[in-house]
Formats: C-alpha cells, structure tokens, sequence
C-alpha cells in the first residue's frame, strides 16, 4: 500500500452540495457473510449506499473490498464452493431470493474489472455486445445511436470514431478500459461497479477515468474499489473503510479524510499500516 | 500492454533467415567456447529433424519417378487402379481418404466441442478429471484394436441399426442409396470419427481453458447467459479450434489401420456410403508386398508422396492457426 501520508487536496469541490442531492437509499446491505470455501472473507457486512452518488471502498489487499463488490452483481456466483449469508437489496428487491434473474441483475448493475478485458472482437461490436444479447435495440440504426451515445459518455468517441470496425486490442491500455466503460454503460444499467479501474493505468489515462466517473454519477449510482486513497478523496461522495473482512467505518469522504470517527481508519488513513 | 508483446512472435522468425547467418552469428554470443560447441551440437539434432522430412521427400519423389513420367498428372484424374494391366489412377483413393475423413470430421468436431465445453465451462471438477483421464485413454489405444472392435461390433451395428434406418428416411439421397453390407465408407468414417475425438477434445479443452476468465466474467457482467458466455469463449478461442479440427483431420487422413479393416478395400468412386471404398493409407499398407512390376511399385509409392504432401500441408496450416491462438491469447492479457 501507499507508504504516502500527506494527502492532495480534492480536486473537486463537490462534496456539500452533493450530500445536499438525492440520498434515497438504491443498495442495502445487512449483516452480510461471505464465504470461500470454509474461509470467512466478508463478516457481517451493513451498509447503505445511496442512489447517484460515488462510494469508494478503501482498505489494505485481502480486507474483502473486491469479494465486497462482487457480491453486489452476484459476480461470485461463478467462484466455486462460495457462500453467502445475510440480505443484499438493490431498490427493495432481494437479488439473493429464491428465483431471482441473475441475468436482469447484472443488466442493471454494471461492472468494470481491474484488468481491461475487452473481447476480441471490433470496438464497435464490443459496445453493442450487450444490447445484442439483451436485445435491446430493434434496428440497426438505433444500434449503432445506441453504442456512440456510450462511446460519447465514456468519453472515448472522438479518440476511436474512425475505426469503429477495428480491433479492440489495439486500443491503448486506457482506451480499453473506457472502451469496457462504454460496454458497461451502452446497455444503461442503474448501478456500475468499478474493480480498482484505473491502477493499471498512467496518470494521464487515470485522470480520464476520474474525470468520467465525476460526470457519471449525475446519472449512475457509482462504487468504486480502490488502492488510491487521494483517488478515493478525489472522486468519491462518500468512503467506505475496510479491514480484514469488516466494514469499520462509512462516512462523508470529507469527513473520513479529514476527521474520521474510528480509530483504525485515521491509522490506516494516515500510513500507520497496510 | 498488447503492443509490447509484439516483440515476441518476430523473435520466432529468426529461424527463418540463412542457415551460414545463423551459424555465423549466434556461435558464441558469449565468447565462450563451451557455449559454442553447446550451441553448434543443438543446431546440428534440429537440423537432423529438417533433413529427415527433406530426405523422405527426396526418396518418396525419386522413387516415383518412373510412375510419374509415364502417367504425369492423370495419375491424380485417373479413376482405375488395375495392376495387371499396368493402369494405375489415384482418384479412387484420393476420394475414398477425403470422403472418409469428412465424414470423420463433421461427426467427431460437434462431439468434440461438447465434450471440451462440458470439461472446462461445465463439470465439477470431481467429473471433469476422470473424463479427461478416460478422454485421453482412447487415444492412446492401438488403431489395431479399434480395427478389431470395428469389424465385429461397429459394422454389425451400422448394417442392422443405423444404415437401414438412413436408407428409409434418407434413402432419396444418393448418399444413402444401394445394398447395406456394413462396410464401406461410411463405416470407415465412423470409426474414424471415434479415433480423432480424443484428439480434437483434448486440444480444444487446453484452447479454451488458455481463454482468459476476464473474458467469461466480462460477458457475465453485461448479462449474458451460461451459452451466451460460453459463445463468447469460443469466439476467443475459434482460431485454436480450427487447429485442432485440421490436427484432427490430419490424422484422420493418414490412419491406416482401422480404417483398412472396416472401410472394404476396393477401388471405386461411389455416390453411396454404403458402398466400399479405398484410402491411400489403405492400398499402400494392402498391396505394398504383392507389387511386384516396377511400375506398381512406383505408383505405390507415389500415391504415398501424395499421401505426405497432404499430411504435411494439413498440419502447417494447424501449426499456424495454434501459433495464432496463442499469441492472441497472450495479447489479450
């Protein structure tokens, strides 16, 4: 972890009038459980995430803030052997219940993965990958509204508008990552999850991603894991600390920054471990 | 990322370049002359590989000579095969190889892809390792055996339950039309088809096991299904499965054996399955003591020299797309 103990002044000064906007509650959490296996990573787990803001977790490696986030979309489904105990509702709706789409889940609630992981495929085909599958769009001019319209938001349609038809790897490390962005966003979901998005990036490419969560939680419900710590002070509404599979303490990012109610979160705030 | 792995497949090419260049430069990069005897006796074993084929081609070709000035290329148009009129064609045999091994092809590939699909996207490990254990087992058992098992359980079994059953409902197609006997192409095809599956399985599970779990997790958080993930895996690794198909076809081409004692050994193009055909394996292996003319003897082995050039050919090509599959692979992590 950051061995750094002075801290950049926010570079957005966004957060009194962001507390000040909605704060209907759009993710629930209580006393949430996870298990790998017979190991316990994640121990009873509560917390509230408010719609159309930025959350970030921080914490050092292994406190459980990725498996965290994964529980959100039920991305750990696909781990074998995991478990899960405890209530996770997105909008009142338990998306552990019986029966419940995992499918419309993950349509609602998007994600970007640490490592890009676009497809092998031409950038635009991995734009309309998920409107293709959802069956979104009824025609193919809509279709391709549709995938400039994420392109735009994600702020890469003037970098890649020219070759549309060509490979995705041949993207730069950071326009994959905003490319993935625009995958995840072109099939509008309510909520998108952010897996440390930038810590395989430049500073330049890392600035862009910041920027652009900055714009889109006018419109998105954002969490974002992540190592960065001045990221977190600069992107986020609200922090979320987490130590060895406990949540220690949420509060205003302002607040955690600056005068934080626990003990261990000034500790870990300040460098005295991880 | 993807850019700085270029290097590497142009490393690769250097093989390429002089035989003198090589020796001249890579002898003693480290002025050591250990390294350079070192060096100096790996060059000469893989020059020995390279020898081996040049020399099977130079002896294959010279030792037909004679057959090919005196029927130049209607050796391969040629459709009859009769020694003691000194007639010698290869079309039949051509034909019979093709036909069998697509028939071999287009049933193991589906069987294959299910299986590779079931072992990696699928089963719990518990299954996937027998069946993989049990997978590679019959690969390894003698193409003898499979002969063996073909003629007195396979063919049995096509003639009373599947080929009167395919001359009922598909009887209008001329594939399926004529007297049932249990041997002849199609019985050739299915035992061939029986012995390749290993190998395709095999391969494509290694290839879609390379294919990165970023890639599965990707597609399941924009909402694909279990298929539709599974389609994008495959996508990923389509250029890995063609390699393996066309392993798989290689070895379908050159299988001698099995295929000899099953597919009826005559000579003749027939639109009909069920009707006896010839492979070039085959007739090379069968009549290969009794040539005892010159001639018979050189068009023999020049069926063989066709034989090798297909082979040889088949697997280049699945040697390039695997190349591709991989380096692929490697860029998209």
């Amino acid at each position: 972890m950051s061995s750094s103990t002075s801290f950049a002044t926010p570079k957005f000064e966004v957060k009194s009038h962001a507390l000040l906007r909605s704060t209907a509650t759009k993710i629930a959490v209580e006393n949430l459980d996870f298990f790998y296996g017979k190991t316990q990573a994640l121990r009873d787990i509560s917390i509230e995430i408010p719609e159309r803001q930025v959350m970030a977790f921080i914490g050092p490696s292994g406190c459980g803030k990725t498996t965290f986030l994964r529980t959100l979309n039920r991305m750990n489904d696909v781990i074998p052997g995991t478990r899960v105990e405890g209530n996770v509702t997105i909008d009142g709706a338990d998306i552990y219940a019986t029966g419940a789409d995992v499918v419309e889940l993950r349509r609602k609630v998007g994600m970007v993965f640490q490592k890009s992981n676009p497809f092998p495929k031409s950038i635009f085909d991995n734009v309309a990958y998920g409107l293709k599958i959802n069956r979104v769009t009824s025609s193919r001019s809509e279709l391709e509204g549709r995938v400039e319209e994420a392109l735009k938001d994600a702020a890469l349609w003037s970098e890649v508008k020219d070759r549309l038809k060509t490979s995705a790897l041949g993207l730069s490390g950071g326009q994959q990552q905003r490319l993935c962005i625009a995958r995840a966003l072109a099939i509008r979901p309510e909520v998108i999850l952010m897996d440390e998005p930038a810590s395989a990036l430049d500073p330049i490419a890392t600035s862009k991603i910041e920027e652009l969560i900055f714009d889109l939680k006018k419109q998105y419900t954002i969490v974002i894991v992540t190592h960065n710590m001045q990221q977190a002070a600069r992107v986020s509404d609200l922090t979320a600390f987490f130590l060895l599979g406990k949540l220690i303490e949420v509060n205003s990012t302002e607040k955690m920054f600056t005068a934080p109610n626990q003990k261990l979160t000034e500790d870990y705030i300040t460098g005295r471990f991880g | 990322m993807v850019a700085s792995l270029s290097p590497h497949p142009k490393g690769e090419g250097k093989g390429s370049r002089g035989i003198i260049s090589a020796l001249s430069r890579r002898l003693s990069p480290t002025g050591n002359t250990g390294d350079a005897i070192f060096r100096t006796a790996l060059f000469s074993v893989a020059l020995l590989v390279v020898l081996i084929v040049a020399g099977m081609i130079v002896a294959l070709a010279s030792h037909s000579t004679q057959s090919i000035r005196q029927f130049g290329f209607s050796f391969l148009t040629g459709r009859e095969w009769d020694p003691i009129k000194g007639q010698f064609g290869a079309l039949a045999f051509v034909y019979g190889t093709i036909v069998s091994s697509l028939i071999a092809l287009l049933i193991s590939v589906p069987l294959s892809l299910g299986i590779a699909i079931f072992l990696v996207e699928q089963a719990p490990r518990y299954l996937a390792r027998p069946i993989t254990f049990l997978v590679e087992l019959l690969a390894a058992i003698p193409s003898v055996v499979y002969g063996l098992w073909g003629i007195f359980v396979l063919a049995p079994f096509l003639r009373v339950h599947v080929e009167p059953h395919l001359a009922r409902w598909f009887g209008w197609v001329p594939l399926f039309q004529g007297p049932i006997t249990g041997i002849g192409l199609l019985t050739g095809g299915v035992i061939l088809a029986i012995m390749v599956t290993p190998i395709i399985s095999a391969v494509v599970r290694d290839v879609l096991a390379a294919v990165p779990n970023t890639q599965r997790e990707a597609a399941l958080a924009l909402g694909a299904t279990k298929w539709e993930t599974t389609f994008v895996v495959l996508v990923n690794g389509a250029p890995g499965i063609t390699g393996a198909v066309i392993l798989g076809l290689g070895r379908a081409i050159g299988e001698t054996m099995a295929v000899t004692m099953v597919i009826g050994n005559r000579p003749q193009i027939s639109a009909s399955l069920f009707q006896p055909s010839y492979t070039l394996a085959s007739v090379i292996a069968n009549e290969f003591t009794e040539a005892t003319a010159d001639i018979y003897l050189s068009s023999l082995i020049e069926l063989g020299l066709i034989l090798f050039l297909v082979t040889f050919v088949v697997n280049a090509i699945a040697r390039l797309m695997v190349w591709r599959v991989t380096r692929r692979t490697a860029g998209a992590m």
